[in-house]
This record gives structure tokens, sequence and C-alpha cells, in this order.
């Protein structure tokens, strides 16, 4: 679960990182009652949307006067920003933040990750902030500093001075950056974030260290022993269909394709989606329907699919082991007679109770096409799918 | 032969008595897993599909001699019970638990450093099917009728693609001497390189086959591993071809969010290290039979 900037800060100051002062607002009048509030002369309105890169999409305002920033707020509330990570549907901005300026002198990167080949929490720094990690890895991969941590005792202060040490920070600073980077640790491990990500760490003029932006991830797995965190998820930055596929259990994403897809199994779902592509189709969605599929969850399945309407084909794949071939087939035969299928169907059964499964869908009396091979069954939906639209 | 499980394992259950363990241990028990026990705290000195139940780890294995335990602990407690199994002196774990957080897991491997090299304990998921040597024991929640013994062995995060290759072996003829899931999970027990030693040093395994994935280093390390020290072959699939970057595919584990994490990226490492890709998962068998055939 990703959060939005502001709360990122409002939880890392908590840890003692040091922030701007700031506050949030959702209109113009509200954005620019909060200058007066911060005080200074220069205000940076700044975008909530679940991504980075908003400076490039414009989400990020720099303004000298409170008109100003009530002009950008009446800008940028209500407006669609679309980003390299938000893909072309964008993401609507419906708050903003609203923050003092600061005298940038130098800026660098830092976050923390669940490093996969260590299996520990990884610090990742760079003396060269501003970019983004993948750019720098490429660029200046010299520049990057790395130290993992050891799980049973958790970040000492020596890391982080090496740490602050290798980033050239003035001896003034050091104090300043141990606090940040032990915070942010600890904010992570605390929450069971999977991800805390400052970019830029900003080095004021005046040798301040201050968190510009803030960016913080939360391991879905681990919010059952986090209410306070689950209370931060902003539902109008996720898309709805997926949401709507989690609430029922089941794991959808939607890809633009035309071919529906419903599996059992995460990975037979990648591969079938493979196995589309190499017959000449496009998958429309992901979606692993899961364990102990009832023939009740198979047809919200099927409802979920056809809500995207570029779906023209549909395909089941199932290899049962705790599912059973005959369940998915009453589902999918009680789903089709409810839902007036209006494209081509393609069934491939497997597993456990196969025989029962495939003739209670031969014995509807449905147009299905059935399938015994994973092979067989991408070959199908697609040339299913040409006939169906002549495409 | 087999690796990790066999006729000689004797096997608790860890959330025995819960809906789901009692489900799949009266499945194990009719395929001839020698389950021995189970362990749910609070109900010890009961009896639970006319087997003990035991209140700790440690007392289930110095009354029953197990060697093996299989989780279907729930989430926000499986990691304590995987501990309690490498602490209990359990040589080989099977984690079902999907949803296991990764700090956890973290906090898991860190744990299980702890033991002396032969006192350490061998752990498979978490979040996976489970494995089997067919014919032997099963200690999973696979339909265990599509496994047939043979010389093929089968690692993968997958387990619907586990049951996929199964079945094309079983109906070449071919079998499998072990099918081994490590599961979906950004953190696993144990990697793709530990079970490619494993069947290495088996002499029943002739080839492997890794199913992979889309995230994470572990295809990759792998095949590297492999390239230097396997003299069997092994041949590979990875799924996710038409995944997008940065979304969650299913899996915990199942997101490219690095370089290195996508699909093509992995097929072309493994393609370098000697490893025959097969270009879908369609296509385990006819592969299977063509380096049968070179091998002898």
């Amino acid at each position: 679960m990703d959060i939005h900037e502001y709360q990122a800060k409002e939880i890392l100051a908590g840890y003692g990182v040091p922030i701007g002062a700031g506050g949030l607002a959702y209109s113009p009048e509200q954005a620019s009652y909060r200058c007066s509030e911060i005080g200074g002369s220069v205000w940076v309105v700044k975008a909530q949307i679940h991504s980075g890169a908003r400076g490039k999409a414009g989400g990020i305002k720099v303004c000298f006067s409170e008109d100003e920033v009530w002009s950008a707020a009446d800008e940028l509330l209500g407006k669609k920003l679309v980003t390299h990570q938000t893909g072309p549907k964008g993401k609507v901005c419906s708050r903003l933040y609203i923050e003092e300026g600061c005298n940038i002198d130098r800026e660098i990167y830092l976050a923390f990750v669940l490093d996969r080949a260590a299996e520990r929490v990884t610090v990742v720094a760079s003396a060269e902030g501003g970019m983004e990690i993948e750019q720098l890895a490429v660029e200046k991969p010299e520049s990057i500093v790395k130290i993992s941590v050891e799980p049973a005792v958790g970040m000492q202060a020596f890391e982080a001075r090496e740490l602050a040490f290798a980033l050239g920070l003035d001896k003034s600073q050091i104090n300043q950056a141990v606090t940040t980077f032990l915070g942010c640790y600890r904010a992570m491990r605390d929450l069971d974030a999977n991800m805390v990500e400052i970019n830029p760490l900003v080095v004021s003029k005046e040798g301040k260290i201050i968190a510009v932006d803030a960016k913080m991830g939360f391991d879905d797995n681990a919010l059952f022993r986090h209410p306070n965190i689950s209370e931060l998820r902003d539902k109008s930055q996720e898309d709805a269909r997926e949401m709507r596929a989690a609430d029922r259990g089941l794991s959808y994403v939607g890809l633009g394709g035309n071919i529906g897809c419903i599996i059992n199994g995460a990975g037979l779902a990648m591969a079938s989606m493979d196995m589309i592509m190499h017959a000449g189709g496009e998958p429309a969605n992901f979606l692993d329907i899961g364990g102990g599929a009832s023939a009740e969850r198979t047809a919200k399945a099927f409802n979920l699919v056809l809500s995207d309407d570029s779906v023209e084909c549909i395909l089941v794949n199932i290899f049962a082991g705790i599912n059973r071939c005959d369940w998915i087939a009453d589902g999918v035969v009680q789903a089709v007679k409810q839902i007036d299928l209006k494209v081509p169907l393609v069934v491939r059964l497997s597993g456990t109770n196969v025989e029962e499964g495939r003739k209670i869908i031969k014995e509807s009396g449905l147009p299905i096409i059935s399938a015994d091979t994973l092979q067989e069954a991408a070959d199908k939906a697609v040339a299913a799918w040409k006939e169906a639209t002549g495409k | 032969m087999s690796i990790l499980l066999d006729e000689n394992s004797k096997v608790i259950v860890q959330g025995f008595t819960g809906q789901i363990g009692t489900f799949h241990a009266t499945e194990m028990i009719e395929y001839g897993t020698n389950i021995v026990g189970g362990v749910t705290p609070g109900k010890g000195g009961t009896k639970h599909l006319d087997r003990p139940v035991f209140n700790t780890v440690k007392e289930a294995v110095a009354a029953t001699g197990a060697n093996a335990s299989i989780v279907f602990v729930p989430p926000p407690f499986a990691a304590d019970s995987i501990m309690e199994a490498a602490d209990g002196g359990i040589k080989f774990c099977v984690a079902i638990t999907d949803g296991i957080p990764s700090q956890d897991m973290i906090r898991v491997k860190r744990y299980m450093r702890r033991y002396k090299e032969e006192d350490k304990m061998v752990l498979t998921g978490p979040n996976c099917a489970g494995s089997i040597s067919p014919g032997k024991c099963m200690m999973g929640i696979m339909p265990g009728h599509i496994y047939i013994p043979g010389p093929v062995g089968v690692v993968g995060r997958s387990g619907t693609l586990g049951y996929e290759a199964a079945d094309q072996m079983r109906e070449i003829g071919v079998g499998i001497s072990s099918s081994i899931g490590i599961g979906g999970d950004p953190i696993n027990g144990s990697a793709f390189v530990d079970h490619l030693q494993y069947f290495e040093e088996d002499p029943e395994t002739k080839l492997v086959i890794m199913i992979g994935e889309i995230g994470g280093p572990q295809e990759v390390a792998a095949a590297e591993w492999a390239k230097d020290n396997m003299s069997k072959p092994v041949i590979g699939y990875i799924a996710g071809l038409t995944a997008p970057k940065g979304t969650r595919m299913g899996h915990a584990g199942a997101i490219i969010s690095a370089v290195g994490d996508s699909a093509a990226e992995k097929v072309e490492i493994l393609q370098e290290c000697g490893v025959h890709v097969v270009p879908n998962p369609a296509s385990f068998a006819p592969v299977v039979k063509e380096v049968m055939a070179k091998i002898g």
C-alpha cells in the first residue's frame, strides 16, 4: 500500500526526520491560508498523488506570493496528472501539500528497500540526488553507497555515520544525518514498510538537512498489525476494478488487451497470458481466482472480467489442486446462464475431478469451447477472438 | 532416491486441527505420507485424525521422532511456527501459508542461521504448494495422482505451473524424482540454487526443470551456479513475459521493480548460462524428450 508524501512526512517527522514547515490543503483558499501560517516568502505547492516524477508532470509549483499559491492550487486541484509511474490513465489530484521553500545547496538520494538478494533491509544512497535511482544506477553507479542492515540488531549509529561521511557531508551535518538515517530505518522496521525513499534529501544553504520529498510503501501482508497505517489508504489513487477484486478475494490486474483471463494460481495466470501473446492475442487482464474457488467466486470473476469493455473473448484455465474441476465447471455454467454471455468462452480444465468437470461443461448445452491442454486453450481462445471480431 | 523428502520422512503438521490443516493432512495421509502427529498449542494430549496432538514442536519431536514439518498456521503466527520448527529439531519444513509479512521472513532467515551446519533446517516456501517425492511422500496441497516417479527433478515458484509440468511428464510417461515448491514470496526459505545443488547430488535425478517468474535475483543466481557446477541439464521457464513493470502479479514477489527482474532479461541470462529455456509452459514435454534423448 502506498501513501501520500504529506502522510509519509508526518510519520517520518515522528521518528526525528527533519522536514520543512507545511500543511495540507483541499481548496485554493486553504492553500493561500497555509502561506500565512507557514510564513516566509517562497512556497511550494505539491500535488498529492501516489506517484513519483510529479515535477515533470507539472504537479509541483514554486510560488512567490499568496496569489500565486491560490492560482497554482486552483489549477492543480481536480487535475489528472500523468507520469511514467501512473501509466497513461494518470491520477487525479484532490489534495495539495503547501510547504515552505528552501535554499538548496546539495541534493542527496536516500532509500531504504527490502533487498531480495541480501534478504535484509538495505540502505541505498547517493551524493547525486535529484535523479531517479534507475538513472543513477546507469549513469553514476560509482556514486551509489549501500549498507545492508543486520536484522537481529537493526541499524547502528556507526553505520549511519559511515553513510553520512561516505556522502561527503560536513562534520556539522553528521549528527543531523545520523538522526535522519536511523529515523527512517526505525520507521521502516516498526511499521512494516517495504520502502522509504527520500529524494531529495536536501542540505540547505544554511547547513540544515531537510527531507524535501518522502515516499513510503507498506507491506500489504503486514497491515493486519498496523490499523493506523491502513487508515491512510486513499482509495481514489487506486484502480477501482483492482480494488473491487481484492475485496472479493480475487487478485486482478487490468492490462489493456482483449482476451479476458480467469485462471487459478499466479504462475499459471502469468503463463497463460504469455501463451496468449505467443498465439497472437493480447491478454486483457491477470486474474488469479485462488484455491478453493467456489461456484460463487467463479461467477464473481466473470462479472469482474466482463466489466472491462475491451474484453472480446474469455479464457478460463484451471489446473485444480485444492480446487475441484466440477465446482469450477458448475460456477462457469451458472455464470454463463446468469450473465447472458455475448463473447466466446474457452474453458480448459485439468487436475482434480477433471472428468466430472468436463462432463458438466459438455452437458450444459452452452456454446462453450473446450480445450484439453494449455497450448490448445491459448490457440482456441485467440482463434475464437479473431473469428468473433474479424481481427 | 529423491531429495529432501522420502519414505523415511516422519511428518508433523503445524496448525493440525484447523480447517485447512485437517483437510490437507487427510489428503496427505491418504497419499501415504507418514504423518506422525501435529502441533496445536493448547490442544496437546488430544487426538486428531487418529494421531497425537502436541502443544509444542519439541514435545512432538521427542514423542514421535518427527524430522519434517508442514506449516498451515495463519500468516500472523506462521513465522513464529517456522522458527519453532527450526529450534525443535525439524530438518525439513514446508511452509504453505500465504501472506507472511516480509520482515517476519527476514527475521526467520536470520534466526535460522544460528544453528550448526548439521543442525540446520531446510525451509521451502512460504506461499507454496509444497513438495512431493512421488510414491514416497507428499508434503503439500497438490493433486498427488498426477505425479509419477522418475528421473526429472522439478523446482518452481508456482504451484499450478508445477502441476502443469508434472502433468506433461506423465503424458509422455516420464516421471519425477522430487518436485519442490519454493513459493512466490520476495523473501523465501530456500532459493532455486539450493535445490539445484540437491538435485545435482541425487543419483536418481537426471535432469531438472526450473520454473521461475518475474521479480528477484534467484533464477539468475541459480543459472550462474549451474553453469559452473552442474553436470545435469537444466530446463528453464520464466513466467510473466507480458507483465507490466511495477505491478504485482498475484505473488507478493512477482513484480518487476529493478534491473534484471523482467522475464526477458532473465531468459537471456539463463540462455547464456546454458539453460534450455522453453518458449512457453506447454513445451516442457517436447523439450524434456529432446534433452533426454541427448543424455541417453
